[in-house]
């Protein structure tokens, strides 16, 4: 780990003067940040640590906009009763995620920024544009089984890990953030961007910005929801592939529907064609499968991924049955 | 400002661990679990991959359990920190859950037990014992190499079933 200097700041006024300086990282649960910096994967020379600031730490799922205090725990926003109830795709995709002692630590805020599982990515020493911008990708000629199939491109193909980022990107959901300058607000699908000429670049956050909420329009969708994780283990383990679904029904007839993949892009990964498979048809095995192909009717699959196609849409089609029974 | 400082210069941080406050000078990138360990001499928090996955190091902060090795000891100033050797009584009484792993062999080797023991209390503590499986499920962050798994269910199934009567 290299030198940092430490500082806690007493109030949100007094992070955002600090995070603004060159350098300066923010440290909320610390479950990613410290890892990172522990393997010199990132190397910030001031943390300023606002896992303290309570003001943050609030949320509320009973709105017309459910509201997500960045700094709120993973583990409390898991066992929310109304998110378990009517937006149960939320709940799982947080309860499905690393381990209790893990979930205690780890903010919702921070959750959505964890960088990459790419081994080449957290190895330190294979050729790597997102750790060293330049120095090419191992991935590409290396072991791809567990690399993207969306929005790659030819300096990455890391997978996005995060089960709750990817739930997040079902919805209309959006970011808000602040900084000294004021406050904006970020469509949820434009906060993370895919891997261009420059991979390092992760997401469309500016220098001294905090994250200070998260926010879900609500909808029916909600209720007839569900995340299905497929994992290398059964438990504690990141996603090989993931499917989000969320069903507004009429008797067995999908009237809507949101769909998004983990496990298989560079980024949150909402998939407009199997919504629109689904939309409008008699909901069967038959049709719910056929749905998850149309997701994956784009997919760049590599040497050693492309098993991910056929398990992504039967994920889909498997989420798209359960959620739809949950009426 | 704090940034205007040499990143060498200790940080004054006390730590309050298993009910004493521990003055110390520490750089600040020392974590939670080397202070316990290397400053403190609270040996029984364990190093296992010091990377967040197999929970030999963990340990209770404001009552919830977390990874003792992710958090940095100055971010956990005016927390409330319990590791294994606050668990027993002042008099040496074993607390349920360490008896618990005795009667049920629940340890091979014993290099993950005092994570295990710290999990498994902080399982009981949140409910999350209804059945096996979700004893299994809230204790999937503790690995156990020697394979002990069954008989730490079996540990865990019975405080939860003392408390329960």
């Amino acid at each position: 780990m290299q030198p940092f200097t430490y500082a806690r700041p007493a109030s949100l006024t007094e992070a955002f003067t600090l995070a603004q300086q060159p350098g300066a990282a923010l440290l909320a649960g610390g479950t990613t940040m410290v890892d990172l910096m522990r393997g010199d994967l990132t190397a910030p020379s001031s943390i300023v640590d606002i896992g303290h600031l309570n003001e943050l730490a609030a949320f509320d799922t009973s709105g017309p906009v459910l509201r997500f205090g960045a700094l709120a725990r993973m583990a409390d926003v898991a066992e929310d009763a109304t998110l378990l109830s009517a937006y149960p795709a939320l709940a799982e995709s947080l309860q499905l995620a690393a381990s209790q002692q893990l979930r205690n630590a780890a903010t919702v805020g921070g959750n959505m920024l964890q960088r990459t599982r790419c081994v080449y990515f957290r190895d330190g020493v294979s050729a790597c544009n997102k750790r060293v911008p330049g120095s090419g990708c191992s991935a590409l000629d290396g072991i791809t089984r567990d690399m993207a199939l969306f929005a790659t491109s030819e300096k990455c193909i890391a997978t996005y890990p995060g089960d709750w980022g990817n739930a997040l990107a079902a919805f209309d959901t959006s970011v808000e953030v602040s900084s000294a300058s004021g406050t904006r607000t970020i469509p949820f699908a434009e906060l993370h961007v895919a891997y261009g000429d420059d991979p390092a670049v992760e997401t469309t956050l500016r220098r001294g910005e905090i994250i200070t909420a998260i926010l879900v329009q609500a909808t029916p969708a909600g209720r007839c929801s569900t995340y299905l994780k497929v994992r290398d283990r059964q438990s504690y383990a990141y996603a090989v592939v993931s499917a989000t679904v969320a069903l507004e029904m009429q008797g067995d007839v999908v009237q809507s529907a949101r769909v998004s993949l983990g496990g298989v892009a560079t980024k949150p990964w909402r998939s407009h064609a199997a919504e629109a498979a689904l939309t409008g048809v008699t909901l069967n095995e038959q049709t719910a499968l056929a749905a998850g192909h149309a997701g994956f009717a784009d997919a760049r699959p590599l040497a050693e991924n492309g098993f991910k196609i056929e398990l992504g849409a039967r994920a889909v089609a498997r989420a798209a049955l359960v959620a739809s029974k949950r009426i | 400002m704090p940034d205007t400082l040499p990143p060498e210069t200790p940080l004054l941080v006390t730590l309050r661990v298993n009910e004493h406050d521990h003055p110390l000078a520490l750089d600040p990138r020392t974590t939670l679990l080397d202070a316990l360990r290397e400053h403190l001499g609270l040996t029984g928090t364990k190093v296992g991959c010091n990377h967040g996955t197999c929970g030999a190091c963990t340990v209770h902060i404001d009552g919830r359990r977390q990874l003792a090795c992710l958090v940095l000891a100055a971010a956990a100033q005016g927390r409330d920190i319990r590791t294994i050797e606050g668990l027993s009584d002042a008099d040496g009484a074993l607390h349920p859950m360490q008896a618990a792993f005795v009667a049920h062999d629940a340890l091979q080797c014993g290099y993950c037990t005092p994570g295990q023991i710290m999990s498994a209390v902080a399982c009981v503590t949140e409910g999350h014992t209804r059945t096996d499986a979700e004893i299994r499920e809230y204790m999937s962050g503790n690995l156990c190499r020697c394979g002990a798994y069954p008989n730490i269910v079996a540990a865990v199934r019975d405080v939860a079933q003392q408390k329960a009567a």
